[in-house]
């Protein structure tokens, strides 16, 4: 078994291929006290196969609430999961038993979090975290899984596999467990990989080198991407498609290149010039989004973004827009788009 | 000539690393290897470098909130290196620090009017109703609205615990301000808000800063002069022109080069440095960057550059530039 074994994706003809994973409305509701929280409300999108799909938005837009539910990694209550569809190979797994969904987890449906110390078991040695799905899932012999284990510790780029395969986590580098978290989620050839700020713990330098390896493993192994994010210029280098997460809610959706060349949602727009890039003269002011993200909870009844927007009409603060489609394989959700 | 406000030199600070038993020290963490920054009055000096580089023990130990081992630090031309803590009191009047997360320097039981007003009670300056009025003046100040004094930290959004952050570092009226990553626990859209402010107020009151960031960007806007660091040691300096679009040391290369761009179309340059920064506990001999360094030569394993000054005051230390 090589990792090589499929072609790398066309992804011109991407948006003529079916979704690998298609959500359709999906909520996420918390009980507090005196009402409801919409931490996700009424999100939909595709992924297609081979392509990585950047969910962006900032603190409490609901991007992590939006992954963990259609892993459905929430604990039901408190969260109230709810949602036309999940659809994942065919299968919907809202409405998947939690045995079945245990088994597509870690492996065609697999995971990278942020903070691989926490999702790494710590009295476990890299390998056998490795081997465990592999007998598991594929049902390899312990001889077969070792060895390829240490394929898959030498293909994610960590120096002298056989040896790495015998330390425990807390032995190695941030960059190094990040790694090997990406060879445990990578094991089983996932056809769908949900990356939750992959790269968001570590160094630039070392953050260069993990998206790079996503990268290359995606175009040997065709693996789609949910990559979760608050970092525009991560997306803008790794993403092929983008969706822009604000109060629960997807905003913007679009082809990176266009999307951030000319973006139609004020949202965007501001998030964009508001990055401090390395210029030769800096602007004496940064642009700013004034206000704050309002409180899950807070939402006003309108356009969430409404109050802290700069084209705002009395249209806005009344109704709240629906995402619709715009330009070409663009959908926007605002009253007022931009560059429209 | 602007008046220098901070020297230091050869600035070292090591921690002990103690055997498990008998808790003997077996060596030394050298997070800060021989560091020399100087810094004129209303100057705004970045500090950039990766998690181990040294940047914040740098910016602790010239607040003296970290003893140093070695070195000389010199404030308002006054030698501070070794001043008892009782004299460093009245010191920090005149120089402050505003962390990454506000929160976990703010009192959390006490009302935001309380803890600015208590930098003037401690230090004798005010107490009471003019202490009060005091503490009003700074949430103007900051742009926070008059009855944020009445609420507790965390009633706000992170952003606004920042500005609460800042203006407690303002108070005294420092002349020096040392922000150790201040924008980097925000969100892109406040970011910028905190990033204007910080520049507002330095224009305003004359401050100078040392801004301790690994986000080149942020550090790209707001600074006059930038200092790199690597396993303990300032390998390049300059002013921010000519270290960001001249850069010399490969590490200010391969460091600029990793940041990814928000502008799809931008030709990507990523030259992606192999490995891992070594650990300050044992870092490697000659100059500590030439493992990863795609130009090392074998002068380069044996022997640590010393620092060469270029025109413009453009400095760097390693052998391809040799004084």
């Amino acid at each position: 078994m090589t990792l090589a074994d499929t072609t790398a994706p066309d992804l011109s003809s991407a948006a003529n291929t079916a979704p690998v994973l298609r959500v359709d409305d999906l909520h996420v509701h918390f009980r507090i006290p005196g009402g409801v929280m919409r931490a996700v409300d009424g999100v939909s999108f595709d992924l297609r196969r081979g392509e990585t799909l950047g969910l962006v938005g900032e603190s409490g837009s609901g991007k992590t609430m939006t992954s963990l539910a259609l892993l459905r990694l929430l604990e039901t209550p408190p969260a109230q999961i709810d949602g036309k569809a999940v659809m994942f190979e065919g299968r919907d797994l809202l409405r998947l038993p939690e045995r079945e969904m245990t088994d597509l987890r870690g492996s065609r449906l697999s995971m990278v979090f942020q903070e691989p110390m926490t999702s790494l078991n710590p009295i476990m040695t890299i390998g056998r975290q490795i081997d465990e799905p592999l007998v598991r899932h594929l049902g390899l012999t312990a001889a077969a899984a070792r060895a390829r284990t240490h394929e898959l510790l030498g293909l994610v780029g960590i120096p002298r596999p056989a040896q790495a395969a015998t330390v425990y986590p807390h032995q190695l580098s941030g960059g190094m467990r990040q790694r090997a978290m990406i060879a445990i989620a990578l094991a089983c050839r996932p056809s769908v990989l949900v990356a939750d700020e992959p790269t968001t713990a570590l160094d630039v330098t070392i953050q260069a080198q993990i998206l790079e390896l996503l990268e290359q493993l995606q175009q040997e192994m065709g693996t789609a991407i949910l990559l979760i994010t608050h970092d525009l210029a991560v997306i803008a280098e790794t993403a092929h498609r983008v969706a822009v997460m604000y109060a629960g809610r997807i905003v913007e959706t679009g082809p990176v290149a266009a999307l951030f060349a000319a973006p139609l949602h004020p949202y965007t727009e501001g998030l964009l010039r508001s990055i401090p890039r390395v210029v030769r003269t800096p602007a004496a002011e940064l642009p700013e989004i004034p206000g704050f993200v309002p409180a899950p909870g807070t939402l006003p009844a309108g356009c969430a973004f409404a109050p802290r927007c700069a084209y705002a009409d009395a249209a806005c603060h009344g109704t709240r827009p629906a995402l619709q489609p715009a330009l070409s394989d663009r959908e926007v959700a605002c009253w007022k788009p931009r560059h429209g | 000539m602007a008046e220098q406000l901070l020297r230091v030199r050869n600035l070292r600070t090591y921690f002990p690393i103690l055997s498990k038993v008998l808790r003997r020290p077996v060596g030394h963490v050298r997070a800060v290897d021989g560091v020399d920054l100087d810094l004129a009055a209303g100057e705004v000096l970045g500090i950039v470098g990766e998690s181990g580089s040294g940047k914040t023990t740098t910016g602790k130990t010239i607040l003296r909130l970290t003893e140093p081992t070695d070195g000389e630090i010199l404030f308002e031309s006054r030698d501070i290196t070794r001043l008892p803590q009782r004299e460093i009191m009245p010191l920090r009047q005149r120089m402050q620090i505003v962390f990454q997360d506000p929160m976990s320097s703010l009192n959390p039981r006490m009302t935001v009017g309380r803890i600015l007003a208590a930098p003037f009670e401690i230090h004798g300056v005010a107490r009471g109703a003019e202490a009060r009025d005091r503490a009003a003046a700074l949430l103007r100040l900051v742009g926070l609205p008059a009855e944020a004094a009445q609420r507790y930290p965390h009633e706000f959004s992170g952003g606004q615990r920042q500005r609460i952050g800042i203006a407690r570092a303002l108070a005294l009226r420092p002349r020096l301000i040392i922000g150790d990553e201040p924008v980097s626990a925000l969100d892109v859209s406040i970011q910028a808000q905190i990033m204007n402010l910080l520049k507002r107020l330095q224009g305003e009151l004359g401050l100078t800063y040392i801004l301790i960031s690994h986000n080149l960007g942020v550090v790209s806007h707001i600074c006059d002069r930038v200092a790199v660091m690597y396993l303990g040691r300032v390998v390049e300096s300059g002013p921010r022109e000519a270290l960001f679009f001249d850069p010399k040391h490969p590490y200010t290369e391969a460091l600029l080069a990793a940041v990814p761009s928000p502008d799809p179309g931008h030709t990507r340059r990523r030259v992606v440095l192999g490995g891992d920064m070594p650990s300050p506990a044992n870092p490697p001999g000659g100059c500590a960057f030439h493992p990863r360094c795609p130009r090392a030569m074998a002068r380069c394993a044996q022997e640590a550059p010393a620092t060469t000054t270029l025109p413009g005051g453009h400095m760097v230390a390693c052998h391809l530039y040799p004084a």
